[in-house]
């Protein structure tokens, strides 16, 4: 249904994104993920036609974005990170307004005002004030507003920011709702919100494409294990490094990192790219070194992201 | 043109129920007023001088209100976000340009409609003609127009409506301040600035006095027509930034 194509975008002569191509099929849920200033908004807002981009193209539907974006937002739902909203309208109204918009008859919106409203829950407050709203009923206006054309396409940016807890419960029930009906896509950098909700997972970093596939295919792309051993501090001059060196001398051990103290032993992080276990307790036997600890770990897909976007522990 | 019709009902029922629309009508016509019983009204003058005197002072109704309504019509949406509602919605950037447009003059087109009480005061004391009267709105329409264009031009140009609202007065101080300038100059300038002015020769040489002119009505409708591109070419370009 959606198919980007060397889509870039550039702020002055600041490139935000791209080039980057993906495809989304109908009815998938699918998350971008990065860190602040990946591109995720910029993308988002280009597939949503508010923005155009710098150059690629981008097919919704079979319908060119570039070239027909008129038609293009007749098809999408757009929550944007703040929500697009005329805090002086009730609701209802304001719901009334945004379906006149996209091009809906007062009957359509008659009909359809009801069961958007029940889909985001908003019976109670349609008549009141936007203004009067708690940030969180604030978010599922924005999210009705999205959603009140019945669009095959929602594209939801940061739908959880600014909530609290019960709130972010509450939002990823209403977005687990809309999968039901819609394609739906959804940015943020909390990696545990967006692998709870999406099917599939673009990670972007620098506006680049870093990542793509289900959370699964994501944590086995490079997937790195981390094996913690504790042994006991030999005599000698420098013990640390004594035991470095028999780790780093394992085949398959990656990197070894700095030990630190731990139960009256010192532990080192090993990563490794096969589950080496064997390999290392024999070799610290062989050593003469008493193993205190063995401890192991495949990566999570939070490590794979940080990894993705070449965060601070990216080397693991 | 859906679209257009749409945003203006929005934009003119937020003048209608908001304070501040009011609260600008109210001292538009307090101030007007005032000038009326104050500046134009004294002496023993011809109803017809009365009159023009009353366009001349009145003629500040739609220099100043057509900058407090327009000022805030797109950088309030975009310093608001609500901006991106009618961005990713199908509707084109002449449409929203259009649809608030129509929307400030509908309600300035109000404010004018209730001073004039005033010159309908100097026709039943004097001997004016409706006609009179009816160029001399029209002129005041016809600024109003050109000067609420300036306003949404400004608007479009900033997401922040107090740089807004001072660049809208810099633009309309210095097109209405052009016949001065023209003044200390030389033909063929002299002429062109004196054209270019937005208030000087079009509405002081000719509305104000009763006299109706093909070539004033289209110079307003020109200075409208081009500022309302600006705006919509603005918001355009503000797409690829």
């Amino acid at each position: 249904m959606i198919r980007a194509t060397k889509l870039s975008k550039f702020y002055g002569g600041k490139r935000a994104l791209g080039p980057v191509s993906f495809e989304i099929s109908d009815g998938e849920t699918v998350g971008f993920l990065g860190l602040n200033g990946a591109g995720k908004t910029t993308a988002l807002r280009i597939l949503a036609c508010d923005l155009r981009p710098s150059s690629g193209t981008i097919e919704i539907g079979g319908v060119d974005a570039v070239a027909d974006p008129h038609e293009v937002r007749k098809r999408v739902g757009f929550l944007p990170e703040n929500p697009p909203l005329y805090t002086e309208m009730t609701v209802a109204d304001y719901l009334k307004f945004a379906g006149e918009l996209r091009g809906m008859t007062s009957v359509e919106i008659k009909k359809r005002l009801p069961e958007v409203l029940e889909i985001v829950d908003l019976g109670d407050v349609q008549n009141d004030p936007i203004d009067t709203l708690s940030h969180g009923f604030r978010q599922r206006v924005g999210v009705a507003q999205a959603v009140i054309h019945a669009p095959k396409l929602v594209i939801l940016d940061e739908p959880t920011r600014g909530l609290d807890p019960v709130q972010i419960v509450e939002m990823r029930n209403l977005i687990h709702d809309l999968k039901q009906n819609h394609t739906v896509l959804i940015s943020s950098h909390i990696l545990t919100e967006i692998s709870q909700t999406c099917d599939r997972l673009l990670v972007l970093n620098k506006g680049a494409l870093a990542g793509e596939g289900s959370e699964s295919e994501l944590s086995k792309q490079g997937e790195i294990r981390q094996i913690t051993v504790t042994v006991r501090a030999p005599s000698g001059d420098d013990p640390k490094s004594q035991v470095s060196k028999v780790l780093a001398a394992i085949g398959g051990v990656t990197k070894v990192s700095d030990p630190y103290e731990q139960g009256g032993g010192l532990s080192f992080s090993l990563s490794t790219q096969k589950d080496c276990r064997a390999e290392v307790s024999r070799a610290v036997v062989e050593a003469k070194l008493d193993l205190l600890k063995l401890d192991y770990a495949r990566s999570e897909l939070e490590n794979t992201f940080i990894r993705l976007v070449g965060g601070p522990d990216a080397s693991n | 043109m859906r679209a257009t019709s749409i945003i203006f009902k929005r934009e003119l029922g937020r003048y209608l129920r908001s304070p501040i629309g009011w609260i600008i009508a109210a001292a538009a016509l307090l101030i007007e007023g005032i000038l009326f019983q104050a500046l134009a009204l004294p002496g023993d003058n011809l109803s017809a001088i009365v009159l023009e005197k009353y366009f001349y002072w009145a003629s500040g109704i739609p220099l100043v209100c057509g900058i407090l309504l327009a000022f805030r019509l797109i950088a309030e949406e975009r310093q608001n976000h609500s901006m991106v509602l009618l961005k990713t919605s199908p509707v084109r950037d002449t449409e929203i340009v259009l649809g608030k447009f129509f929307a400030a003059l509908a309600f300035l087109a109000i404010i004018l409609v209730l001073s004039i009480y005033m010159p309908l005061l100097i026709k039943v004391n004097g001997k004016i003609t409706g006609a009179q009267i009816f160029v001399g709105y029209l002129g005041l329409f016809l600024v109003g127009a050109a000067v609420l264009a300036i306003g949404i031009f400004a608007s479009a140009l900033t997401s922040n409506q107090i740089v807004a609202a001072l660049l809208g007065t810099v633009f309309v101080v210095v097109m209405v301040l052009l016949f001065m300038l023209a003044k200390r100059l030389e033909s063929p300038v002299q002429e062109t600035l004196e054209q270019v002015d937005l208030w000087w020769l079009h509405f002081q040489g000719s509305f104000m006095k009763g006299v109706l002119n093909l070539k004033d009505v289209i110079y307003y409708v020109a200075v409208t027509y081009f500022f309302l591109l600006l705006a919509v070419k603005t918001l355009e370009a503000k797409r690829w930034q």
